[in-house]
């Protein structure tokens, strides 16, 4: 990873951290997780126009698992869909900035997402519309492991791999943590992997998530003919904020100053 | 004798007149096309036809996707697994207000001998309940289609309410204004305010009332959302007593759109014909019908005894 992209993950580490900060609330664990995903994503693979967020044949990202807005916002505003002033206004009254992902307000957000289960499942109607319509632009979506308990991820991904959809990816951010605990605590996913791969997904293993080559190297790895990707990240909750990682405590709840300099603090040394 | 055909049937067939005429038209069923007879356009339009399998809520999910690059989705499932895509309804469509239609048929208890958990009496409350979201419900093949019409028209979200059983074509002269009551029957002393399949039980209603010398209107409420309070507001004042009639539960539906709109009108009266809070069970639908006091003569009956007190 050269400096510019390790500057540009911290910057978005510093972003999610201000961004809850300011709010008072939001989702800094479940962010912290994919900022290399998200760095790779915007800042990389994806064919976009910040300046033509509506672009007819963008490739688009889902964020299926929505609460991590803070990683999402951090992303679009650098990338320059709209102001990082905005960020101040997160979650704030008539904000673009929506506690979870509104496509009506916010420029770069594909489809409005928060209930968990359902972005995934969007995501395959588009793969499956830029198939229906001859269109080549890729869709990506980012679910969560504890949304993977939901039923639909699994009706989506079985309508994934029966339609043929390989211009889908799937990224599960793996940092097994959810808001009552670990995965394991609260209702335990098994062989994820291989319950993904029996539903007829190539899953791709990316033993660590946060490490922003190994992610892109990942999302680059061309899709088998006919079959619909799934990256499996296993990544850190609250990943760079000492305090913060692998505490499930972190998962909904904002910094105080006091924390917030001292994150900020973490992320200058 | 009137021709006869389900809501559905004209449903289906229309479906697939408007894929000629609308290229980014594409359905989407849950394995239930030969009923909702989605199959006409499967078989006119293979490529733009996809069965979702049993699973309702990723179907309205992929439905909202595919409405993102571009494309026109109906969906088509029972009416009753209106609530089973609920959230999907909600949150993947109506929230960001996007372009699906939802076709839904088998609604009411006229559905029949699958009986009460396959019989939706609650689709209109939910779906009344969603910002951004349009509410009809069709009495007749041709109102399907002018329902159809108005649906491509608005740029957001549409709920169809669609019947199993076949009901008489009207052969009137039959006006659609989406969002407008239609007066079908003139009438003075009182008005049954009516959709979907109860449109042919209030008309046959009204003829017995008018045998005992009542003059009734019957008034078709096609358009549940945006609602007519005008309209309905105008027709209290006339006749002074409004009878809904819905195939519904009576929370929620046609009758409690027509309480909110006549709230603060004085010395006006409204009764609420309809499935008084209770599950359906199975039945023939004329059977059902007369069960829940929802055919002609207890139609007729209801409106007597309201009338003479």
């Amino acid at each position: 990873m050269d400096a510019a992209i390790k500057a540009l993950c911290t910057q978005l580490r510093r972003d999610i951290i201000n961004m809850t900060a300011a709010a008072g609330s939001g989702h800094p664990g479940g962010s912290l997780s994919i900022v290399e995903t998200l760095a790779a994503l915007y800042f990389d693979v994806m064919n976009i126009d910040p300046k033509n967020p509506t672009m007819e044949n963008r490739d688009r990202l889902v964020l299926s698992k929505g609460h991590a807005t803070p990683g999402l916002y951090a992303a679009l505003g650098e990338r320059g869909y709209f102001d990082t002033a905005e960020f101040a206004n997160f979650r704030q009254l008539g904000s673009i900035l929506q506690g979870h992902p509104d496509s009506k307000r916010c420029p770069g957000v594909d489809a409005s997402t928060g209930s968990l289960g359902q972005g995934i499942s969007i995501a395959v109607g588009m793969a499956l519309g830029a198939k229906a319509t001859g269109k080549d632009f890729k869709v990506y979506t980012i679910i969560g492991d504890g949304e993977s308990q939901e039923g639909l991820v699994w009706e989506a991904c079985m309508a994934a791999a029966h339609f043929r959809l390989d211009n889908l990816t799937v990224i599960l951010d793996n940092n097994g943590l959810q808001i009552d605990g670990s995965n394991d605590e609260v209702m335990s996913l098994g062989d994820v992997s291989a319950k993904f791969a029996a539903f007829g997904m190539d899953v791709i293993e990316v033993p660590d998530g946060n490490d922003y080559d190994q992610v892109l190297a990942a999302l680059k790895q061309p899709h088998k003919p006919g079959v619909p990707k799934l990256i499996r990240l296993r990544t850190t909750k609250g990943k760079g904020i000492s305090f913060m990682e692998n505490d499930a405590g972190w998962h909904g709840k904002a910094p105080n100053e006091e924390q917030r300099l001292r994150a900020l603090q973490e992320l200058e040394g | 004798m009137s021709e006869k055909k389900a809501t559905r049937v004209a449903y289906g067939e229309y479906l697939a007149k408007l894929g000629h005429t609308h290229p980014e038209l594409v359905v989407l069923d849950a394995d239930l096309a030969g009923a909702t007879m989605t199959q006409y356009f499967k078989k006119e339009f293979p490529d733009r036809f996809f069965d979702c399998g049993i699973a309702e809520a990723n179907m309205v999910d992929m439905a909202a996707g595919m409405s993102n690059v571009g494309l026109l989705p109906f969906c088509s499932t029972f009416s009753v697994f209106a609530g089973r895509a609920y959230d999907q309804i909600r949150n993947g469509v109506c929230y960001p207000k996007l372009n699906v239609k939802f076709g839904f048929t088998h609604a009411g208890i006229t559905l029949g001998e699958d009986g009460g958990s396959h019989q939706a009496i609650e689709d209109i409350a939910i779906m009344r309940a969603l910002p951004n979201m349009t509410v009809l419900v069709p009495c007749d093949a041709n109102e399907t289609e002018r329902c159809m019409d108005a649906a491509l028209a608005i740029k957001g979200p549409v709920y169809i309410r669609l019947a199993r059983l076949p009901s008489t074509i009207f052969e009137m002269d039959m006006p659609f204004t989406l969002g407008k009551i239609n007066v079908l029957r003139e009438g003075t002393d009182a008005a049954l305010l009516c959709c979907g399949v109860m449109v042919e039980e209030s008309m046959k209603a009204a003829e017995l009332l008018a045998a005992q010398g009542m003059n009734v209107a019957v008034v078709n409420a096609h358009t549940l959302k945006p609602f007519d309070e005008e309209g309905v507001q105008a027709l209290a004042k006339k006749v002074g007593h409004i009878f809904t009639v819905e195939e519904h539960n009576v929370i929620g539906g046609l009758g409690d759109a027509a309480a909110a709109a006549m709230v603060n009108l004085d010395g006006v009266k409204l009764t609420k014909l309809g499935v008084q809070d209770m599950f359906g069970q199975s039945g023939k639908p004329a059977h059902l019908l007369k069960a829940y006091k929802l055919d002609d003569q207890s139609i007729a009956e209801a409106v007597a005894k309201g009338l003479r007190g």
